[in-house]
């Protein structure tokens, strides 16, 4: 019985995990942290347009929906999975709520009216999370690959959009609705758009939902070792409709809020959107083979590409060479994680990739013997 | 047979992460000459020939081949020199043709518009691939996809593979556990005529009747060193079984009494189609029933079907005297059962994952309120277990990728452990891990067992099923043979049972 009464001083009891700032500027988020810093830093020094609360203000809103849709691609990438229909499904979520208040096509009296809003919000969203529940069922039921699913949900939902619409975009939509994506939180000289409030607020649910709850432990599992988290009792089916619905819902978020601020819902908006949400995540140092990845990661992704097209923009980088830096910022960001990972000897994002056996493990067994299994007959 | 060596490996040493896999490990062979190279699991003999095959690199040690010192930096390299390998694990390319997997890498070139660019002679490749196959007695054709094949004819493809190569050594790692009776038979007369021709055989299995029929000379290693060497004259079944098991084994299996109690589980009539057929036994409490059976027998499936990882077509569950409902893990979870499954890498840990959360994993439901952790608790009961099981692990937050085999199977009892079964299902709890590691998780089954729990031990190791087992369940060709106690088990019984024979006063 020796080594099993025996105290032991193996691992240290530490207290639970807690938010601390240190532990954050430790931890995986770091190398993309100083890419941010870095960023910035250099956009200030080249211009003095950039470090504005004008300019600031700007940037934070302008990413604003592409982080929120992130945040849910976030939960989607940590499972192991892919969503590319979320630029589709921002579109249609914001083409339904625009059709129910537009005084063009309103089906009710008093569109202006705090009731129709948050009914035409909720339909919104609904749509994006319905969504998203069915790219769930054709992974889990119908077993597709999750790029095959949601790329079918990408040209779908955006067939949906054109035909609905008529490829006419839907305007006129009642100023009480346009407030939640234009209105500013007055912060001394400085002013917090509320869809970044928004985001925010979004963001610290996720985080919690995350690292807090058993659903985020399941996910977590089911995106580092399907089986496993299979043999641990976690219903894998449950998790991954979960997940979908949760990514289609945070489209459905993100589509409304940029209705609400562009003040009209055009079918052919938020187009290319899902290589942002991708980016923004995985420059967010969450791990395409899926496990690893955290919400703080992705909200720093986001900043540094909100905060690089408007940087370019600034110092006079002519729009049509946007997407070239955006690509390079990409490759380099992915780069300097590695790298900090590398030199504190962790895994790195595309390094390693979980081997996933074809036959069942229960037929593979294939062993060293002992002597015993030995001659018989 | 030749006087000088066609191959000497000296004092070759190698370690992995928290296991000295070979320590000064000597070895020779000669050209016409069948060696036996016996171990118990993890002995370290897949470890050697990985390295003369050039698929490891030594920590120390030397390597001559022909009387010139070489070093193998690739398999490559070492197919280059004359080194041929079979592995037990296939290595084939399900998605191509046999042709194809037989000359991979090495593929017959013709015409071409230039040097650098050739077309590959694909007549020329199968016709020769026909040829080889004809050699091993397959009966599959050069275009077939390997996936189509069986387990046996994918075994002949790699020894087709292996003779394609002009070797001088060849080395099969348990080429038979996959063959039939003739097929083996086949092998043996292919191996006759390879040694005829002066070729070098390395032969590893755990058939001992098979290395008293084609070998020359065992060599027996144990625990990463050589243990002794016998030319076949002088071996006999039990002179090797002797040399391979070789330790001490009352201080290794620390084996104590539990009380007997009540039935905890019992089983009636598990069946699934052409895995498990008729299983029924009972279990009780503070009892450790071992299964035994070769390896296919069916007992990783019937611990599957308990579990509920996989369905079975018939069968009924009582735990604790209630029938019990089980459709998913999550449901024998529920139950009071637990599973440690045999592959911890692929089946029991997230890998990528801490410490921390792999052992919470089957536990958050008791963990959490309205599905909100309770961290204070989760920290706590995970290092309580830590420290229960003797974990070496840096913190708990530690991925579970970077502990040691032995380390991570503590971690995958630690998760079991933590969600209180009555019954554990222990599927090879010791394979691969380290003699220390070994001790202290018998140790722990045997504290299990007299705290009330039911075990079941799954395990191909024959002295540790006779060991640890209150009584042991044989399993053959998905069939329960028999069921023995403690008393009346020996060697040859279980596999008389295993083997599909009757045996006196076994039940059932």
């Amino acid at each position: 019985m020796s080594g099993l009464s025996t105290p032991t001083t193996a691992a240290s009891a530490g207290p639970p995990p807690r938010f601390d700032l240190r532990r954050v500027l430790r931890g995986q988020e770091i190398g993309i942290f100083l890419v941010l810093v870095v960023m910035i830093t250099f956009f200030s020094l080249s211009t003095d347009r950039f470090f504005t609360p004008i300019n600031l203000s700007n940037i934070l809103l302008n990413f604003s929906w592409t982080a929120i849709a992130a945040f849910g691609m976030t939960f989607v990438i940590i499972s192991g999975g892919i969503d590319l229909s979320v630029g589709s499904v921002m579109a249609l979520s914001g083409l339904a709520t625009a059709t129910l208040i537009s005084t063009d096509k309103t089906p009710f009296a008093d569109p202006t009216s705090v009731g129709v809003i948050a009914l035409a919000v909720l339909t919104g969203l609904a749509v994006g999370a319905t969504c998203g529940l069915i790219n769930g069922a054709l992974i889990t039921f119908a077993r597709l690959p999750p790029f095959i699913a949601t790329l079918g949900m990408l040209q779908i939902a955006r067939g949906i959009c054109y035909g609905w619409s008529q490829g006419w975009p839907v305007q006129r939509l009642p100023a009480e609705f346009m407030v939640i994506g234009r209105q500013n939180i007055p912060i001394g000289s400085f002013n917090l758009p509320l869809p970044t409030l928004i985001m925010l607020i979004i963001a610290v649910l996720a985080w919690l939902f995350l690292t807090r709850t058993k659903w985020g432990y399941h996910i977590f599992s089911v995106g580092g070792n399907e089986q496993a988290a299979r043999l641990s009792g976690i219903s894998v089916t449950r998790s991954k409709l979960l997940i979908y619905t949760i990514s289609g819902l945070a489209a459905g978020a993100g589509g409304v809020l940029l209705t609400a601020r562009l003040g009209v819902a055009a079918p052919t908006a938020a187009q290319g959107y899902e290589l942002d949400v991708i980016a923004a995540v995985v420059v967010g140092g969450t791990s395409l083979s899926g496990g690893e990845g955290s919400i703080l990661g992705t909200l720093i992704g986001a900043a540094i590409m909100g905060a690089l097209r408007t940087g370019l923009n600034l110092i006079g980088v002519e729009a049509y060479w946007l997407p070239s830096a955006q690509g390079a910022i990409i490759i380099l960001a992915i780069t300097l994680d590695q790298w900090f990972r590398l030199r504190r000897g962790q895994t790195t994002l595309f390094t390693r990739f979980i081997k996933r056996d074809e036959t069942p493990p229960s037929k593979a067994k294939r062993n060293e013997t002992s002597p015993s299994e030995a001659e018989a007959d | 047979m030749a006087t000088e060596p066609v191959l000497r490996m000296l004092g070759i040493s190698k370690t992995f992460p928290g296991v000295r896999a070979l320590d000064s490990v000597d070895f020779e062979v000669y050209p016409g000459e069948v060696v036996a190279l016996l171990g118990e699991n993890g002995a370290g003999k897949s470890t050697l020939m990985k390295i003369l095959a050039g698929a490891y690199r030594k920590d120390s040690g030397r390597i001559i081949l022909n009387g010139v010192e070489t070093e193998f930096t690739d398999p490559h390299h070492a197919q280059s020199q004359g080194i041929s390998i079979i592995y037990q694990e296939f290595n084939l390319n399900l998605k191509q043709t046999v042709a194809a997997n037989i000359f991979i890498g090495r593929e017959p070139l013709r015409g071409g518009p230039g040097q650098a660019l050739r077309w590959v002679d694909r007549r020329l490749m199968e016709a020769e691939a026909a040829r080889l196959l004809a050699v091993v007695g397959s009966r599959a054709s050069p275009r077939d996809l390997v996936r189509n094949l069986s387990v046996a004819e994918r075994q002949l493809v790699e020894i087709a593979k292996a003779l394609s190569v002009d070797a001088r050594v060849i080395i099969m790692d348990e080429p038979t556990s996959a063959l039939g009776q003739d097929e083996t038979e086949n092998l043996f007369n292919i191996i006759r005529s390879l040694k005829e021709q002066g070729r070098a055989i390395i032969f590893i299995t755990h058939r001992l009747n098979e290395v008293m029929e084609i070998a020359d000379r065992i060599v027996v290693l144990r625990d990463g060193k050589l243990v002794g060497e016998l030319p076949i004259s002088e071996a006999s079944v039990e002179r090797i079984i002797g040399m391979m098991v070789g330790r001490t084994l009352d201080q290794m299996y620390q084996k104590e009494a539990a009380r007997i109690g009540e039935v905890v589980l019992r089983v009636e009539n598990l069946s699934r189609r052409g895995v498990v057929e008729g299983v029924s036994f009972e279990l009780r409490r503070g009892e450790i029933l071992g299964f035994a059976g070769l390896v296919g027998a069916g007992r990783t499936e019937t611990a599957r079907l308990i579990f509920g990882a996989d369905r079975p077509d018939t069968g009924t569950i009582w735990v604790d005297g209630q029938q019990a409902h089980i459709r998913t893990p999550e449901d024998a979870i529920q139950a009071g059962i637990s599973l440690v499954p045999e592959d911890r890498g692929n089946q029991g840990l997230v890998l990528v994952l801490s410490v921390l959360k792999n052992t919470v994993l089957p536990n958050l439901e008791r963990m959490s309120r309205a599905g909100w952790l309770d961290q204070a608790q989760m920290a706590r009961e995970a290092q309580d277990y830590v420290s229960r099981l003797n974990i070496r692990t840096p913190s708990l937050q530690q991925k579970a990728m970077f502990l040691s085999g032995g380390n991570q199977q503590k971690v995958v009892l630690a998760k079991w452990l933590m969600s209180n079964p009555k019954v554990l299902i222990l599927d090879e709890p010791t394979r691969g891990i380290d003699v220390g590691a070994k001790s202290e998780i018998y140790a722990l089954m045997s504290q299990l067992a007299r705290a009330g729990m039911g075990i079941i031990m799954i395990s191909s190791e024959m002295p540790e099923i006779l060991a640890m087992s209150d009584r042991i369940l044989v399993m053959c060709e998905g069939r329960m043979t028999g069921i023995l106690n403690r008393d009346e088990a020996t060697q040859e019984r279980i596999m008389a049972l295993a083997t599909g024979h009757a045996v006196e006063g076994a039940l059932p």
